[in-house]
């Protein structure tokens, strides 16, 4: 127990998806404009990676990785497929994006009309794909995984939310021309990249 | 596009305007992710932005070569088919002759296949227009990704570490030198303060790209 609750605060505060990694930066910027379209993002963000982590780690260790295919017929068990799994997680998460998609557009069309083109865009976040990638690399178990898809989505939810918090402040103030809209926006990211930097010195 | 030369004006000017006027990093804000994350050196910079360019290349030319038989409902589909299988051979590629720096590289060679740059040109370019022309496109957006990306990995590595490619250029202190390095470089938020700056500059000596809000 204590081991998956220090993997979700690790994925949580101290490897934030979106501070520390510094991933789907693309909608981090252009959807942190309101507060409530950056919580929606990130709800959304939340159940697609809840969703595509776990059943990616499935595809993974079912079908891909050397000797998973074994149960077919004993000749298949040397066949190592890991190199098609980029492939395969992409196509999942497409997938687990249209669910959403449509559940959204059924349940809450309000969300869906602000997110608007963001939300089929969640399906080339890099938040998603590199959850089933980090989920990969560092050879996480199901449960691990169904943590890891949990905790990376809620941290990068937090960062959206605050990094929205900030900007809604940030417009009465008096920017240098050049710097206003981008400029300012990444310097603000870097300045609350700083500040979840403390959570490095935590050790659970 | 009507030009029959396989290099004329037309071609020349979709290869280079993305290089500076219309930079995807600086101007479209395209592909940001992997630009703050790879480039804490600069040989991790220069192998991520040819392997962007590469993809980002042939993507282009396939995409442009299927356009006309590619229903657009299944479109992005399609798309993601092909640059998730070209970014397949890049990281085999990069495991077979550059493993070291493909383990450094780690999950940012799979990331590729979700960087705006690679799908914006795909969707907002290639899908319009013909191969040949794509293809420079891509190139071009390409190497205004590699451009961004080698100069602040440039400052990154040598105010970070007083080194460029690994090569001592500034002698620290810690090796009798006299440079005390700067190690807010080397960590994460100073590619956002540098991608920052770099916008700043841009915008300043291009006024007609600042924004309103």
């Amino acid at each position: 127990m204590e081991h998956y609750l220090n993997l979700a605060i690790r994925s949580i505060f101290l490897e934030n998806m979106a501070l520390a990694f510094f991933l789907g930066m693309c909608s981090f910027l252009a959807c942190s404009k309101k507060v409530e379209t950056a919580l929606g993002l990130g709800v959304a963000v939340v159940f697609v990676q809840v969703l595509t982590v776990p059943l990616n780690n499935v595809i993974l260790h079912g079908l891909l990785t050397e000797g998973a295919l074994a149960w077919i017929s004993p000749r298949l068990a040397h066949v190592d497929l890991t190199f098609l799994a980029f492939m395969l997680f992409i196509s999942t998460i497409a997938a687990a994006t249209q669910v959403v998609e449509m559940a959204v557009d059924r349940f809450a069309p309000k969300l869906y009309a602000t997110l608007g083109v963001f939300l089929p865009l969640i399906a080339v976040n890099c938040v998603i794909l590199a959850g089933s990638l980090f989920m990969q690399e560092r050879d996480y178990t199901f449960t691990e995984s169904v943590v890891y898809g949990v905790g990376s989505g809620l941290g990068w939810a937090l960062a959206i939310a605050a990094m929205a918090a900030v900007r809604e402040k940030l417009r009465y103030s008096n920017v240098p021309d050049g710097l206003r809209g981008l400029g300012i926006t990444f310097m603000t990211a870097g300045l609350m990249s700083i500040a979840f930097m403390m959570f490095s010195g935590i050790q659970l | 596009m009507t030009s029959t030369a396989v290099f004329g004006k037309p071609q020349r000017a979709t290869l280079l305007t993305p290089v500076v006027t219309n930079n995807p990093i600086g101007v479209q804000v395209l592909g940001i992710c992997s630009a703050l994350a790879v480039t804490t050196r600069v040989d991790k910079a220069v192998v991520m932005g040819i392997g962007v360019t590469i993809v980002t290349a042939f993507a282009n030319l396939a995409v442009s070569m299927v356009r006309n038989y590619t229903p657009s409902s299944i479109r992005i589909i399609v798309q993601l088919a092909i640059i998730a299988s070209l970014v397949i051979m890049v990281d085999q590629f990069l495991k077979a002759y550059l493993f070291e720096l493909s383990l450094e590289l780690s999950v940012f060679v799979g990331l590729i296949i979700t960087n705006c740059i690679v799908m914006g040109r795909a969707e907002g370019f290639a899908m319009q227009n013909p191969p040949w022309i794509s293809f420079l496109d891509g190139i071009g957006n390409g190497l205004g990704y590699a451009i961004v990306l080698l100069l602040v990995a440039l400052a990154r590595e040598l105010i970070g570490a007083g080194k460029i490619l690994g090569v001592v250029v500034l002698p620290v202190t810690t090796d009798g030198g006299w440079y005390v390095p700067n190690g807010l470089m080397l960590l994460a938020p100073s590619g956002l303060f540098l991608i920052a700056l770099l916008v700043w500059l841009l915008r300043t000596w291009k006024p007609e790209l600042q924004e309103e809000d």
